[in-house]
């Protein structure tokens, strides 16, 4: 059963968010790098590029599948997770720890407010599985 | 109607959205194999492959693909087809279609080979086994298995052999690595070590009557089951149990896809098709021009004459980005053929590829460019194969 952490917002393309005042940490969920498997590769924006709610930011690349990462918010890029580049395993060991991918300024805050808590995100995984 | 994840899931121009791995695709009436419901209990993920329900992990994509590199792995095939040629002119008919010289092969013996239409196009890559003399077994992929059929009886009328399509009557399974012998001798009544490469042997499996070879595509030593349907599961079943204490993995497609990538195998459908021919393929050793007349002949005389334009070549990414199939390849700013095969390759730990050239480009050595969300990303041609397995005698 994947890990949902009830202190964070979550997107239905399997992001997490964790919003503090007016900054934000970005990264893809426990459900997510589970099913994409061992992850080899994290394509990162550049610090300062600004991008809208819903826009891709990114890409996380495993052995088998290429999948684009989205803002569950807009917002401009403060910080970007270097550590990916020499270790982007640490996206399947700790998806909401060090495998973190981005932190943003959050652009328009009351965006925050239209995500899926932890039990709406995980109703949608099985619901998802369901179909 | 069913629901499955996207095995391959490609942004296919390199800039356009890619279809979210998670999106599920909905699939109407795949086909089954007799292993389906085996590999359902253990945990498989199945997805949809050339019309056929199929496992395409059970654990982890990179463990199965190491656990066939450094142990065993065990795959169920049974998705290609088998197409059964019997008759006094079965020989002749399998001459006629496939463009290799079956005449060479003795009773029992394995040959790789390839189906051609009349301009040389490859209509499919395939095994033709020689039972005896008025008997042949051709093993064919999945995708092209009824067409294939359609083609060969065909062309079978004006002689006296019949052709038939016993796909459903079978299962097969394939078991690779370096420990696939030690495992699969221990429930077999057959010295297996007296099978060479690419040869075949009726086989008890575990009082299962098998055809056993020495083939695969996973550039791994290992053998190919040939079993029917109603045995599969007590052969699948009986080599897990066996392989257990040796480290055997059950593997699926995805596994089997990088694991033939890294040994440079074609995938039909990706790296040969109707458009392509064997030689510009690299399969020029699978067409023997001096054996008699056969269907793409003149086609490929021609070609061998004149010289191909262009060459299907292994490169290697210079950069941490993959390549992945259909991505553009571009050479002096001109869009030049796109990859056909690309994956990060799990045991060299590069990032490989299978893309055709213009024939200029294709030494060994030389540099070009993928396009890589839109990012002109440097590629080099290497050698094939990647992977060489050495050769150990413990």
């Amino acid at each position: 059963m994947a890990n949902t952490p009830e202190d964070l917002s979550y997107t239905k393309d399997h992001e997490w968010i964790r919003a503090k005042g007016n900054e934000a940490t970005v990264g893809i969920t426990d459900h997510a790098q589970n099913q994409l498997g061992d992850v080899v590769y994290v394509e990162l924006p550049k610090v300062s590029d600004k991008f809208e709610s819903s826009e891709p930011f990114g890409s996380v690349e495993s052995v088998k599948a290429v999948s684009e990462i989205y803002m569950p918010v807009s917002g401009t890029v403060i910080e970007v997770n270097e550590a990916l580049n020499d270790s982007p395993e640490l996206v399947n060991e700790d998806p909401y720890g060090e495998g973190w991918m981005i932190r943003i300024k959050v652009d328009k805050p009351p965006e925050l407010d239209a995500l899926l808590t932890a039990i709406e995100y995980e109703d949608y995984i099985k619901e998802e599985a369901a179909e | 109607m069913r629901e499955f994840l996207s095995l391959v899931n490609l942004d296919t121009a390199g800039t356009n959205k890619s279809v979210y791995f998670l999106k599920a695709i909905i699939i109407p009436m795949l086909k089954r194999t007799p292993l389906h419901d085996a590999h359902v209990s253990i945990g498989a993920r199945m997805v949809e492959f050339a019309g056929w329900e199929m496992p395409v992990q059970y654990t982890s994509h990179v463990q199965e693909h190491m656990a066939v590199r450094q142990a065993a792995g065990l795959f169920d095939v049974s998705h290609m087809g088998e197409i059964e040629i019997t008759g006094d002119d079965a020989l002749a008919l399998v001459q006629r279609v496939t463009t290799n010289d079956a005449s060479k092969l003795q009773d029992n013996q394995v040959q790789y080979s390839t189906l051609t239409n009349e301009t040389g196009g490859v209509l499919d890559d395939l095994l033709v086994y020689r039972i005896n003399a008025e008997y042949f077994l051709l093993i064919v992929n999945a995708g092209p298995a009824d067409s294939d059929f359609d083609w060969i009886k065909r062309h079978a009328s004006a002689l006296n052999c019949e052709a038939h399509n016993t796909s459903s009557g079978y299962a097969l399974l394939a078991l690779q690595g370096p420990r696939a012998e030690r495992i699969l001798q221990q429930i077999s009544d057959h010295m297996l070590d007296r099978i060479p490469y690419y040869w075949s042997q009726r086989v008890q499996v575990d009082g299962i009557d098998s055809r056993v070879s020495r083939t695969g595509y996973t550039g791994e030593d290992g053998f190919e089951i040939l079993c029917k349907a109603a045995d599969a599961r007590h052969v699948w079943n009986r080599l897990l149990v066996t392989g257990q204490d040796r480290g055997l993995a059950p593997c699926g497609l995805a596994a089997r896809n990088t694991l033939r990538l890294e040994a440079a195998y074609r995938l039909y459908g990706n790296d040969m098709d109707e458009t392509t021919t064997p030689l510009e393929a690299g399969l020029g050793w699978v067409v023997k021009l001096g054996k008699g007349n056969f269907i793409g002949r003149d086609a490929l005389a021609r070609q061998r004459e004149q010289g191909s334009k262009r060459k299907l070549v292994g490169f290697e990414v210079l950069d941490r980005a993959p390549a992945r199939d259909s991505y553009p390849i571009v050479i002096e700013g001109q869009q030049a053929g796109v990859v056909t095969s690309g994956s990060p390759a799990p045991f060299l730990k590069k990032n490989i590829g299978l893309a055709y050239l213009p024939i200029e480009h294709t030494p060994v050595g030389t540099e070009f460019s993928v396009v890589i969300r839109g990012r002109n990303v440097p590629a080099r041609v290497v050698e094939t194969p990647f992977y060489k397995r050495e050769r150990t005698f413990d």
